[in-house]
């Protein structure tokens, strides 16, 4: 039981909206290794978001027992919490929820200042390594106004990562950024999976899937289907591929041809994630 | 998180609002400022009127008519009566640590030299007055004993009436008219500057008391005794010698009230210095208001605030930060913009204060101890108005806060 990151048994979360209450968690039991790469899909409204929130200790279950990294979740009081999510996880959200105004590197920061242990540590370079980790050393001033979807998606992950949490949860990190973008963005969290950080993502789409290397899918707050993925891609090697692409369907000149070679990723990557598809099922 | 990065958080999120920042600092800025102000006026005041009547003489006691007297002022010309000639002889003779005494025998006349003429005070005194005031001759001499028990026509000239009737010729020798009555001039008395009351010290005539009496006013009323303590130490027993001993001479048995008041320098400053104190106190309420509303506008604008930055709360709460980080990092925000404006008032106040002394030419005084003080109110009214709004922040929850539109 030692590598395993999150166990969870019978996790109920129920609304309670006026008079009626909705039950977005039914009894979830799942468990998570370390160095595992889920994605959890699911047609809308069937409860990945708020899964992933519980697991991410940013809600609370109504009932059952979580289990995060040795630590029994549903014993713990607010301050505790807070803790766990400094120290234990590292949550990507769709929006990037990174601060406005605020640089690259002191959004990637932040996490460490809230840091309580006492430790004395250099945060500054904690975070310039994490930027770097994710591909942005050159990006350590910019604000996210003037930051790509793709990048600040990837100050998110750099913010994620930069206190060497246990498991790294995200929650549709694709889901605002274009296909060739979300094939970066899932090479980067292949790269980071490679390196023993457990992942577990949220996706809609099944050409995202196919990256991870199992399949876990909710259907009206439960997992219905839990699977390894068989014909797992490679993300680096699809962007790879795609940069391959001729561009002779193309009219235009040499400064387009970076626009060709995303849309070629897009047909390339969709054929290849109907085949992952299949395998899932 | 460090104190420092909070504060540097906080100047960042008030430089991102800057004119909304500068309206609701405004009014702490009104209210320090006023009270910077005030205080250095109302100080300057004070600290001008002790002065002048410490520069009244030395170890100074004053008696006037009357049994009661308010700011140090007496009241009502019918209570002139009580004194009399008498009481100084009685109290020269008998008292033990009185060392002069003089009494004043106060009126207004025109007098007229041949270059000019003047209306004035004349004050009949004693030659114990130059001592009891330390108010010498500086030009010519004083009167002497001789010239009052005589009641010669003698006087000494105050700077200003010397001014005013000679211009630049020697005024000692020559003749000056005081009511119809010709006074030889004995000596001019060196410069005094203003009272308390900011008259001219020096626009005065003094002759011999006993003069005065019988040549000028005609009536012996004496609205003022004033005497001189061996020393400091010794006022109080002074007092109380010369109280008994004029309530001996007014033949008053024991329960009666005095019908005359003894006051030492001392508590003439302090009545003088305690009319400025309403006025202070009236100005301290204004600005007390100011800062009140000033307090309510940071509250308000924290409350906006907490609103505006809901998701930037859900964020810092999903990374890690707790209620009480939230807590703290709005609570520095609204204290650093109170001490901010604060800092700014503080300033304004300075530079009012000084352009204010300049014009009216109050002497204006800025204490240290203000400056802390109000920097620091500044700073407490950020922290009792902005806990509330901080507290509202804190008590978020991170999946609502993010989810906030
Ligand atoms: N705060 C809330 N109050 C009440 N009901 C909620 C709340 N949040 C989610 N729900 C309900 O819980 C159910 C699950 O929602 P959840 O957001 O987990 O779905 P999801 O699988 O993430 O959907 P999507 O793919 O669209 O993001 C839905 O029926 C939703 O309406
Ligand atoms: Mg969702």
């Amino acid at each position: 039981m030692d590598d395993v990151v999150i166990q969870t048994n019978a996790l109920t979360k129920t609304y309670e909206s006026g008079s009626n209450s909705v039950h977005a968690l039914r009894g979830i039991d799942l468990t998570v290794h370390r160095g595992e790469f889920i994605a959890v899909m699911g047609t809308s409204g069937s409860g990945k978001s708020t899964l992933m929130n519980v697991l991410g200790c940013l809600d609370t279950p109504t009932s059952g027992n979580y289990l995060l990294d040795g630590v029994h979740i549903e014993t713990l009081d607010k301050n505790q919490l807070a803790a766990i999510r400094n120290e234990k996880i590292g949550f990507v959200f769709q929006g990037f929820n990174l601060l406005a105004r605020t640089s690259a590197l002191e959004n990637v920061e932040l996490p460490l200042l809230y840091d309580r242990s006492g430790r004395k540590r250099d945060t500054k370079a904690m975070a310039i390594a994490a930027l770097g980790r994710v591909g942005l050393g050159d990006r350590l001033n910019h604000q996210p106004s003037e930051l790509s979807g793709g990048q600040q998606q990837r100050v998110a992950i750099a913010r994620a990562l930069v206190t060497e949490p246990a498991l790294v949860l995200a929650d549709e990190p694709t889901g605002n950024l274009d296909s060739r973008t979300s094939i970066e963005v899932m090479a980067l969290f292949q790269a980071l999976n490679e390196q023993g950080i457990t992942v577990v993502l949220v996706t809609h789409e099944p050409d995202v899937a196919v990256y991870a290397k199992r399949i876990v899918e909710v259907r009206d707050g439960r997992i219905r289907r839990d699977a390894p993925v068989k014909n797992r891609h490679n993300a680096a090697e699809d962007l790879a591929a795609a940069e391959l692409l001729p561009d002779d369907d193309l009219v235009a000149g040499p400064s387009a041809a970076d626009a060709a070679a995303g849309g070629g990723a897009s047909t390339e990557k969709a054929a290849a994630v109907s085949s992952g598809e299949r395998s899932v099922a | 998180m460090k104190l420092m990065t909070l504060v540097k958080l906080a100047l960042q999120a008030i430089r991102k609002n800057k004119m909304r920042a500068t309206l609701t600092m405004l009014g702490i800025i009104i209210g320090v400022a006023a009270v910077i102000v005030m205080v250095a006026v109302g100080y300057g005041a004070r600290s001008r009127i002790k002065e002048q009547i410490n520069n009244l003489g030395t170890n100074m006691i004053v008696i006037t008519p009357g049994a009661s007297t308010q700011g140090g002022v007496s009241q009502g010309a019918q209570a002139f009566a009580t004194l009399t000639i008498d009481d100084v002889t009685k109290v020269r003779a008998e008292a033990q640590y009185v060392t002069a005494i003089s009494p004043v025998v106060v009126s207004r006349m025109q007098v007229v030299t041949p270059q000019g003429n003047w209306r004035t005070a004349i004050n009949g005194v004693d030659t114990d007055y130059q001592t009891i005031r330390n108010w010498a001759a500086a030009d010519g001499a004083f009167f002497g004993p001789d010239d009052v028990r005589s009641s010669r026509t003698v006087a000494v000239l105050g700077r200003t009436v010397a001014q005013r009737l000679f211009a630049d010729n020697e005024p000692v020798g020559q003749e000056v008219q005081i009511g119809n009555v010709p006074f030889t001039i004995v000596g001019v008395l060196a410069p005094k500057g203003q009272t308390a009351s900011g008259t001219d010290s020096d626009d005065v005539i003094l002759v011999p008391y006993t003069t005065a009496s019988t040549r000028l006013s005609g009536k012996p009323r004496i609205p003022q005794i004033i005497a001189s303590a061996g020393s400091a130490q010794d006022i109080p027993a002074a007092q109380d010698e010369v109280r008994a001993l004029v309530r001996e001479a007014h033949h008053l048995t024991q329960n009666d009230d005095d019908d005359f008041t003894v006051k030492n320098q001392n508590e003439l400053a302090d009545a003088a210095a305690s009319s400025t104190n309403v006025m202070t106190l009236l100005m301290a309420a204004i600005a007390s208001i100011s800062l009140l509303v000033g307090g309510i506008g940071i509250m308000n604008i924290m409350l906006v605030s907490v609103t505006e930055r809901t998701r930037e709360i859900g964020i810092r709460l999903a990374i890690g930060a707790r209620g009480s980080d939230v807590l703290t990092q709005f609570l520095v925000e609204s204290i650093v913009m109170g001490v901010i404006g604060g800092a700014i008032g503080l300033l304004t106040g300075v530079i009012g204060a000084k352009v204010l002394g300049h014009f009216t030419g109050w002497e204006t005084a800025i204490s240290p101890l203000i400056m802390v003080v109000s920097i620091g109110f500044s700073g407490a009214v950020g922290v009792f108005f902005g806990y509330y709004p901080a507290r509202k922040a804190a008590a978020l929850n991170p999946i609502e806060a993010l989810r906030y539109e």
